[in-house]
């Protein structure tokens, strides 16, 4: 615990340090501050948390999360990550991690899904999703991307995700191309990923859930969703919305092959 | 009208497109159309200003979308751009220009717009300039997904923006701040003056920091 929190502090000093030198980009300070955490992401404390909330017994049924079946057989953790989202015969429906966390809260521990789904992030059940997801992305750290897209609904899922991805609307005409579709862009200094194909290890989808030191929160793929589409100017996404998971599908399979660092670090 | 009554009429139109032009309506192009648009009406709800009214489009962004980032057809470039056209408002009082330093203040600011901002009222929106664009060289945060507009108006011989001389280019500048479809159908730039992004004062003073000689942006 300790070493987290003195390496939190590394981290936010050396944001300050990168932040006032010119002429290095805002990937070069990242880089450097993410080997400096190497042994002390502050994610770590999340996933430990995911970890004990996968094993403890709660809610109405009082029964933990190990035989949650992630895409990989119930209770299999290691590998699934990188896997999602993926098409799931109990459900009939391709759902990324969030939402197929929540299937399992509802029929392992009769958490009701919608409840959670309408919670705010970083409240509540929301706040042990945020471990969870961290703990379970971080059982496939240093493996690659490679989701399935042998049934129809996968390959049909990453189409929606392509139209959702090119989409433009809101007050100011956005889509998520405007800033992901071009290489070598950003906005103001940050850096911006294309991820109309793989943008390389560890960045973009491989990079998320991720540790926001500017917030001192842990966000999921489906925060980082939300979040790209009010700066967008969109309405609000539903969490675990159907476009949310194409959208991850059109990501995670464009990145195939790409290097999982997740949970990582950001800004 | 809902979301879904927006989404679903869109697809109606689609469809009917497809079987007017002798297509297969039940091609899988088809049935993806349809299904991106229930898609997309389920997926969001209104939340503060933000309204999933947001997720009607015109015909600009609906063939911009469509085109997945390639080129569009000729014709089509050419009608989204007298369409646009047609929208562009001179300014009420014919005064172009304003002043450059609050539109200094307007250009840095990124805000505005998003559920979580209290009002749509173009008072509270910032025009986002430096998110995507090089404009005066002290701002060294800048953004590229828009080209440098840095010397703009001395680039373009502007040295009286009151001139008859620079008019073209304060008439072409205000238009491009109105409405940039009018001018590249597929523009990645909001629209500030026809979608009431800023009024027309706030767009004098970001006519003042482009064209203004004394502005930053031309020193």
């Amino acid at each position: 615990m300790k070493r987290v929190a003195s390496a939190a502090a590394v981290v936010l000093t050396a944001w300050g340090l990168q932040a006032s030198a010119q002429g290095r980009t805002t990937a070069d300070g990242i880089a450097e501050y993410r080997k400096m955490l190497e042994d002390g992401n502050p994610a770590e404390l999340f996933e430990a948390r995911g970890e004990a909330l996968w094993k403890q017994p709660r809610g109405p049924r009082n029964a933990s999360l190990e035989r949650c079946d992630l895409g990989r057989g119930p209770g299999v953790v290691k590998g699934a990550f990188v896997t999602l989202p993926r098409w799931f015969a109990d459900t009939q429906r391709v759902q990324d991690l969030e939402s197929r966390l929540l299937t399992c809260m509802e029929t392992l521990q009769g958490i009701s899904a919608e409840d959670v789904a309408k919670t705010p992030f970083g409240r509540g059940e929301q706040r042990n999703l945020e471990g969870l997801v961290a703990w379970i992305a971080a059982e496939s750290r240093g493996m690659r991307f490679d989701l399935p897209q042998t049934h129809p609904e996968e390959r049909a899922m990453y189409e929606l995700g392509k139209r959702a991805f090119f989409y433009r609307g809101g007050s100011h005409d956005f889509s998520c191309a405007s800033c992901h579709g071009e290489e070598g862009k950003r906005i103001r200094l940050q850096d911006l990923p294309v991820l109309t194909r793989n943008p390389g290890d560890g960045v973009g989808f491989a990079a998320w859930p991720a540790y926001r030191v500017s917030a001192g929160e842990l966000w999921g793929m489906q925060r980082r969703l939300n979040d790209c589409y009010r700066q967008q100017r969109f309405p609000y996404p539903g969490y675990g919305s159907e476009v949310t998971i194409a959208l991850g599908v059109y990501m995670g399979v464009n990145g195939k092959g790409a290097e999982s660092i997740a949970p990582s670090i950001k800004r | 009208m809902t979301a879904r009554g927006i989404m679903r009429s869109l697809a109606a139109v689609v469809l009917a497109g497809g079987a007017i032009a002798g297509c297969a309506v039940f091609s899988p192009g088809a049935a993806l159309d349809a299904r991106m648009a229930d898609m997309m009406a389920a997926s969001f709800r209104d939340q503060g200003i933000a309204k999933v009214d947001r997720l009607a489009q015109d015909l600009a962004n609906e063939a911009c979308s469509n085109a997945q980032g390639n080129d569009l057809p000729a014709d089509l470039v050419r009608r989204i751009e007298a369409e646009n056209m047609k929208t562009v408002k001179a300014p009420s009082d014919g005064r172009y220009l304003g002043d450059w330093k609050r539109g200094e203040a307007i250009a840095q600011s990124g805000r505005g717009m998003t559920w979580t901002d209290a009002s749509a009222a173009p008072a509270g929106n910032g025009g986002n300039c430096y998110n995507c664009h090089e404009l005066s060289k002290q701002e060294i945060s800048y953004g590229t997904i828009g080209p440098s507009l840095h010397h703009y108006g001395r680039l373009r011989g502007v040295s009286d923006p009151g001139s008859p001389a620079a008019r073209p280019i304060v008439e072409y500048t205000w238009g491009k701040l109105w409405n940039t479809r009018a001018y590249n159908a597929c523009s990645n730039m909001p629209r500030f003056g026809h979608l009431g992004l800023l009024d027309e004062q706030q767009l004098r003073d970001l006519m003042a920091l482009l064209l203004d000689p004394n502005s930053p942006v031309n020193r």
